[in-house]
């Protein structure tokens, strides 16, 4: 019974994320609206644009573009449902992993040059967020014992303060993902002239909507995996949030760098501070 | 109308998706059109977005004289549209061919090439002009099947 009713509130998580996720991504092109001076679009924007995106034609050049973005969405999906049942983190994160690597098979199932130089870059990026978050798995575990989320909630003291430089890490994943300057490198909206659209350039009509739904999810995980870093009271809205808007910000104030930049100096560093941070609580 | 017609009708007017191609323009209605973007016309609070992808638009904007050269590539532009999406033809040149319309090269107006929906005149044309042309665009753009 106990755990038909955790599956049940684990499902209803999934509409209250997208809306959240739908909302946090109309706050981000408010934000950098006002940022630049302009009125900027409501914050229903984000919403309307996928509802207009599912309702057109359907355009596929290869079967892969229709199959990735559902596998994409699942992923997500169940990432985030297995994590509100308060799972363990590692499997939390191999769920997710999936829907990254289709989005890039059906980006390079495409012959477009920009499908396949942000489909590189995109594996890039996954393996800069993706080795830093196991690197977070690590800390919970040395802190609590356990890899399960449910470990992180119920401490005397918040695990920010045991994990400091693994949330300086998480700051740099949450700006990968999110696909903001600097790191803004595989599928961002303003990289017209270089781009297009980066991974998303082939994906058309309901299957960009999907595509952008599972970025929502992606986005309210990683927002949540950072919520473990404080994961009592209101401190667990507001870190989140903080780290949301921090990256909003350093988004408008920052130019796109390579990728060799993000590997090299961003991945390098985040890697020997969270490596440091990990050595410092196994001493 | 049904529910799920009008939602789907809100939705389009709320979120025209923007491309710009220049058909051999003097980019004199180029630069006004990218004016609209500015923070001082600021379009993007209607929810246009400048996308640099024929597949993700809902509304083409085109400026200039179609001549033999580049009709084959508007052509294939407005092909590549995901349906449903509207063009909008922007400028004397767009709209006839303008001062460059006895020329031998030039085919004329946009309309000659592919089916135009609103026609914004000017030489160039104003933001404000642009701006009113992509708002009737929109209320085309809602109503297509």
């Amino acid at each position: 019974m106990e755990v038909m009713l955790t599956a049940g509130l684990s499902l209803a998580t999934l509409p209250v994320a997208i809306l959240l996720g739908g909302l946090l991504s109309g706050i981000d092109r408010r934000l950098t609206a006002r940022l630049q001076s302009r009125q900027g679009p409501p914050l229903s924007q984000p919403f309307f644009d996928v509802l207009k995106l599912l309702a057109k034609e359907r355009v596929v050049t290869n079967p892969w573009q229709a199959f990735a973005p559902v596998t994409a969405l699942g992923s997500a999906a169940l990432a985030l449902v297995l994590f509100a049942a308060q799972g363990d983190l590692l499997v939390i994160l191999f769920v997710h992993l999936v829907g990254g690597v289709f989005l890039v098979l059906g980006a390079l199932a495409s012959g477009s040059p920009y499908s396949q130089i942000a489909g590189q870059r995109e594996l890039w990026q996954m393996f800069c967020c993706e080795t830093l978050l196991f690197l977070i798995a690590g800390g919970l575990y040395l802190s609590t014992g356990s890899f399960r989320v449910s470990g992180a909630t119920g401490l005397p003291a918040p695990l920010l303060f045991r994990l400091p430089l693994l949330f300086a890490a998480f700051v740099f994943a949450l700006t990968v993902k999110m696909r903001k300057s600097p790191f803004d490198l595989a599928g961002c909206q303003h990289a017209h002239q270089e781009l297009v659209r980066g991974v998303y350039t082939e994906y058309v009509g309901p299957h960009l909507g999907l595509l952008e739904i599972a970025h929502w999810l992606e986005v309210v995980l990683y927002l949540a995996v950072g919520s473990l870093f404080w994961a009592t009271g209101w401190g667990m809205v507001l870190l989140p949030l903080a780290a949301f808007l921090a990256v909003i910000v350093l988004d408008n104030i920052a130019a796109r760098l390579t990728w060799r930049w993000m590997l090299g100096r961003g991945w390098g560093v985040a890697f020997v501070l969270a490596a440091v941070n990990l050595f410092w609580l196994k001493g | 109308m049904g529910f799920v017609a009008r939602l789907i009708g809100k939705a389009r007017r709320s979120s025209p998706w923007l491309l710009h191609f220049d058909c051999g323009s003097c980019n004199g209605c180029d630069i006004e059109i990218l004016a609209c973007l500015t923070p001082v016309y600021d379009l993007e609070r209607f929810g246009v977005v400048n996308v640099g992808n024929p597949k993700h638009a809902d509304i083409l904007l085109v400026t200039g004289t179609v001549n033999q050269r580049n009709r084959q590539v508007l052509a294939v532009l407005f092909e590549q549209m995901a349906k449903p999406g509207v063009v909008v033809a922007i400028g004397a040149c767009a709209l006839s061919g303008g001062v460059f319309r006895e020329a031998p090269n030039v085919l004329g107006g946009v309309d000659r090439v592919i089916p135009v929906d609103v026609y914004v005149p000017g030489c160039p044309a104003r933001p404000e002009a642009i701006i009113d042309g992509v708002l009737l665009a929109l209320e085309k753009f809602r109503e297509k099947e």
